[in-house]
């Protein structure tokens, strides 16, 4: 009885259990803020499949990157616009989601057959350990150098981008700020915190 | 006979998950009517694509990993498209006061 393999083996049953019915209750949870945790929880469990297959700092990303970033940033856009409304009954909604449902499932199946029959030429899971890390730097500095800098690129302009959308279009009165009586002008200024039709 | 049986886990296991969290987030994709479970389900189709790209870098390109470095593009490109995303959402909300998908329809012929 080799341990360490049937070791390996529960804890790739345990996340993969995890990661597929978070992913369902992802899609077909009602509240869409159990949903947003849940996310979290797959991203963890993902971040464990990584750390089963030998990649620690690929998961250390994906805990730093989808847990504290984009899940963060998710609930935060959930908070923000969080509104009770009623959604508009749609005619054929149900086959829609019927005719969307028959698709994915042979899209699963599809790749399932070609998943287990294909016959993998497989030299079998190499562990190199604590040196992927560097090796993985080695890369990025090297034969990777251009998409590295690239994505250095890609996200200042995600950034700049998501301040330029999400800025409120205020305008602020202008004040002489020098003047003393305007002095209490300024703190009377109704400036709204939110935008008007987001309050109603 | 179950130890004889047992080794490391195979390669197919990993991609049946990953085909798994795909076809999750496509489905997911086409039905939500709210926006953010939209971004949420492109989140776990790019997770399912990572889970492939490291899968065969560990199993078939073992000691060079250049799956790991892809899979670090890909989580830099989700992040960023996270962002911009909901803030796209946010200007969109400011503008129509809904989420539903089915309103956003400006683009429709």
């Amino acid at each position: 009885m080799n341990i360490a393999y049937s070791t390996e083996l529960i804890c790739f049953l345990v996340l993969s259990s995890v990661i597929v019915s978070g992913s369902l209750a992802v899609v077909l949870l009602e509240n869409i803020v159990y949903s947003a945790f849940l996310l979290g929880g797959v991203f963890m469990a993902v971040a464990g499949l990584y750390l089963l297959l030998n990649a620690s700092f690929v998961a250390a990303a994906q805990i730093l990157v989808y847990v504290g970033a984009v899940n963060v940033l998710i609930l935060f856009a959930i908070m923000l616009v969080n509104k009770k409304e009623k959604l508009k009954p749609i005619k054929g909604l149900k086959s829609r989601k019927l005719i969307s449902g028959g698709v994915c499932g042979g899209l699963l199946i599809l790749l399932l057959r070609v998943s287990i029959s294909t016959k993998w030429s497989l030299p079998g899971p190499t562990s190199i350990g604590e040196e992927a890390t560097e090796r993985i730097g080695e890369h990025l500095f090297t034969d990777y150098l251009l998409p590295f800098e690239l994505a250095s690129i890609l996200l200042l302009m995600a950034m700049i981008g998501a301040i330029v959308l999400a800025r409120r279009e205020v305008s602020f009165p202008i004040d002489n700020i020098n003047d003393s009586k305007d002095q209490k002008s300024l703190i009377d200024k109704k400036i709204p915190l939110l935008s008007e039709n987001s309050l109603k | 006979m179950l130890e004889n049986t047992i080794g490391p886990v195979p390669l197919q296991a990993y991609l049946i998950v990953a085909a798994f969290l795909f076809c999750t987030g496509v489905w997911g994709l086409i039905n939500s009517r709210n926006a953010v479970r939209v971004l949420m389900s492109i989140e776990l189709m790019l997770n399912a694509v990572n889970i492939n790209l490291m899968s065969f870098s560990s199993y078939i390109d073992g000691s060079i990993i250049r799956g790991q470095v892809f899979s670090i593009f890909v989580i830099t490109v989700a992040a960023a498209e996270a962002a911009v995303g909901l803030a796209i959402l946010l200007s969109l909300y400011r503008n129509r006061v809904t989420i539903d998908m089915e309103s956003f329809n400006l683009l429709k012929w």
